[in-house]
């Protein structure tokens, strides 16, 4: 009996069990897992982890809700919702992270990273795991052009560095034509380093005779840079060009203003739309101001970039910055390559995604380079001029660059199209 | 000439800067032999606390002039509140313990003091840069620096001048220095150890949390802070003999003026300058320019 009773009970687990496990797997079809990795803690979190973590919470709330505007106003992902799972960046086992995202937690998709230093360091892991693996802000142009030279399962929806380089040494000599030498001061890993490779060559090619005063590369993080800001003042450059970005940039901004850095050379600061808002008073007048893209200030009136803001703001008491468009970027690249498929089958959303042109609250972004893993967008560039009565930053004179005039073509890495003079690029 | 006064002025200013956020550290070293890596976190508290007192101040209206108060009352906060929890709460259960034991013990407070800041003052930024500004600039050969930096330098000189006095010129400072030199004869003669103990560790975390304090006005104040500083603190006090308040004086000027000749001569070479000097000191002073000397026991 005693037997009898111990296989009944055996049995009927075995059934529950299998009863169940299909339950589940037919409620797991019906959803997404999307691992979003983004800087929740350590110094670039409070400026870029938490604005993309918000735009992301944003996003995944309305798209399950089927309330973005058109043509995203389709409920989930191909009609499957997004079941997010946050992952902090600042991590020392970023490698490890990545793996347990998608081996032990099941993560569908990759939606992530800030740093280059982290898109270095998965590009090569996605591809084993064979795992759709979107970069949403990263913009070393290594990723595909010497790490990931044949990618299969990852992308990037921003465009990359030499964008955002190339359309600064063009908008800085727009408006200092007489300028005989320049100057950076960038973070020594690879986003500074190729920040400042493609904007001296830029420089270079578009004004002939223009000489490098100084060049220097402080440890990211530093947060103190009296002895590089007198070592830009020695040699007195007509223009700085800065792209840190985060506490390093609020640091530099603090310091050299109030050294007289901004007023005595032309500065640019690539991703300054970050600390416009935070910083109103204390961003010298005349500072040009970068946001990787047409983002924040800088996007294009379009309804999806007015619901944006209204919905952000509303819901978060402030204005999305690039990080968050970034993430908006590649969270709706993600969507409209499901729908586009009628899928959320992996191998259908990448071969959708694959060259796609999507619309964004940023305007369009275009799948074109490295074999359609790569995106490349529109940029603009401004100049910063405080308001004191409204005690606002805005950006003036505002100068917009088409895709296809600051990125480079297709067939061609960054460094070699700005050695040839910018071939093949279309201004108009 | 213009590039020498440029590299004397950013050196000296990077030293007293390296001075006061690493004097702490070889402080409670030489006296309770613990290598505090919780000092980062000292820092990093001292920094915001400093940072967001400064914010809440200026909100009212009021003149800037009284923030250079709430500077060192901030530090001195920090370091009595959490200086005086920790010791109590953790550490004196610890003493007598392997010094590569009570290395991971402070390792692990530092972890918990970083997700304090985090959930006291949560993950984004705070900018307190009136008091760097409110000083103005000297121009020294056409180049620009804050009084505020020069200010720094008087505070590291004053620092390390009552130190000096505190120790050698007080019956207390000399009861410490018999502390350092034996704890259990001092202990036998009746000098109350723990007492010291307690005392020496409050002083060290409000040094650590001032370094922070008066750095706030120059940086954004982010989360990681405190990680930064410990790497920087260390090499100064290993270069200079860890414990000795000479030392660590000695080891700012070194690390201060290596980085700022490579910063005016050679860039590319800033972050490795500090390591080089690191590592030639001690291939000559495996122990530091100015390690205590340890007396066999037998």
């Amino acid at each position: 009996m005693k037997t009898f009773l111990k296989k009944t009970i055996l049995s009927t687990s075995i059934c529950l069990t299998a009863v169940t496990g299909s339950a589940l797997s037919y409620a797991a079809a019906d959803e997404v897992k999307v691992g979003f990795v983004t800087f929740l803690s350590g110094g670039a979190a409070g400026p870029f982890g938490i604005p993309a973590r918000n735009a992301a919470e944003l996003m995944i709330e309305s798209i399950n809700a089927g309330k973005v505007p058109a043509p995203y106003n389709s409920a989930g992902l191909a009609g499957a919702k997004i079941n997010p799972i946050f992952i902090d960046e600042n991590s020392k086992q970023k490698v490890a992270d990545y793996k347990k995202l998608v081996q032990k937690d099941g993560a569908d998709i990759v939606v992530g990273y800030i740093s280059s230093g982290s898109c270095k360091a998965i590009a090569p892991v996605a591809e084993e795991e064979k795992k759709l693996t979107v970069f949403f802000d990263c913009g070393t142009p290594q990723i595909f052009e010497d790490i990931n030279t044949k990618p299969e399962y990852l992308f990037r929806t921003a465009a990359h560095a030499t964008m955002d380089n190339v359309a600064a040494a063009k908008y800085v000599l727009s408006i200092k034509k007489d300028a005989s030498s320049i100057a950076g001061i960038n973070q020594n890993y690879a986003w500074g380093q190729d920040s400042w490779r493609d904007f001296s060559a830029s420089m270079k090619k578009l004004k002939g005779g223009v000489k490098v005063s100084t060049e220097q590369f402080p440890k990211i993080y530093a947060g103190q840079y009296g002895s590089e800001i007198s070592a830009l003042l020695t040699k007195k450059p007509s223009i700085v060009h800065s792209s840190f970005w985060g506490g390093d940039m609020e640091a530099l901004l603090i310091q050299g203003s109030g050294r007289g850095l901004f007023s005595r050379s032309q500065v640019i600061l690539t991703t300054g739309e970050t600390a416009m808002q935070r910083l109103g008073p204390q961003m010298p007048n005349g500072t040009i101001i970068g946001a990787r893209g047409p983002n924040g200030p800088l996007a294009p009136d379009n309804e999806l970039n007015d619901w944006f803001r209204k919905a952000y703001f509303d819901r978060f008491g402030s204005y999305p910055t690039y990080p968050s468009y970034h993430m908006v970027q590649a969270i709706l690249g993600v969507k409209a390559a499901a729908d586009k498929a009628a899928s959320t089958e992996q191998n259908k959303i990448k071969s959708a995604l694959k060259g796609l042109d999507f619309t964004t609250p940023s305007g369009n972004v275009s799948m074109a380079l490295s074999g359609g893993h790569q995106a490349i967008t529109e940029t603009a560039y401004g100049t910063y001029k405080y308001n004191k009565d409204t005690g606002k930053g805005t950006l003036v004179n505002i100068k917009r660059y088409a895709a296809s005039c600051v990125n480079p073509p297709a067939n061609m890495k960054s460094l070699d199209w700005i050695e040839s003079g910018f071939k093949g690029a279309n201004c108009q | 000439m213009l590039t020498a006064i440029a590299i004397a002025v950013d050196g000296l200013g990077f030293a007293a800067w390296l001075f006061l956020s690493s004097v702490g550290l070889t402080l409670i070293y030489g006296v309770m032999r613990i290598l505090n890596i919780a000092h980062g976190g000292f820092y990093a508290l001292g920094a915001y606390s400093s940072a967001w007192a400064i914010g809440l101040y200026l909100q009212t209206g009021s003149t800037v002039a009284f923030t250079y108060l709430l500077i060192p009352l901030s530090a001195i906060a920090v370091g009595i509140i959490a200086g005086l929890l920790i010791e109590r709460g953790v550490l004196r259960f610890m003493y007598g313990r392997d010094e590569v034991l009570m290395v991971l013990v402070t390792y692990a407070i530092f972890l918990i003091l970083e997700d304090v800041t985090k959930i006291i003052w949560g993950t984004e930024s705070l900018v307190a840069y009136q008091p760097a500004y409110y000083l103005g600039n000297i121009d020294i050969a056409g180049i620009p620096y804050t009084v505020y930096k020069f200010a720094l330098i008087g505070l590291a000189i004053a620092c390390a001048a009552v130190l000096w006095w505190g120790l050698n010129r007080t019956r207390t400072g000399k009861l410490l220095l018999v502390v350092i030199e034996d704890r259990e004869i001092s202990s036998a003669l009746g000098i109350n150890v723990t007492l010291f103990f307690t005392v020496t560790f409050i002083i060290g975390a409000t040094l650590g949390a001032l370094g922070g304090a008066v750095t706030a006005p120059q940086i954004s104040v982010v989360p990681g802070i405190g990680a930064e500083i410990i790497v920087m603190a260390f090499a100064v006090i290993v270069i200079g003999g860890m414990g000795s308040i000479g030392g660590a004086i000695i080891g700012a000027l070194f690390v201060g003026f290596a980085r700022a000749i490579s910063v005016h001569l050679y860039p590319a070479a800033e972050l490795f300058s500090i390591y080089l000097v690191m590592a030639a000191v001690l291939a000559v002073k495996p122990y530091g320019l100015f390690a205590l000397s340890e007396r066999r026991k037998i």
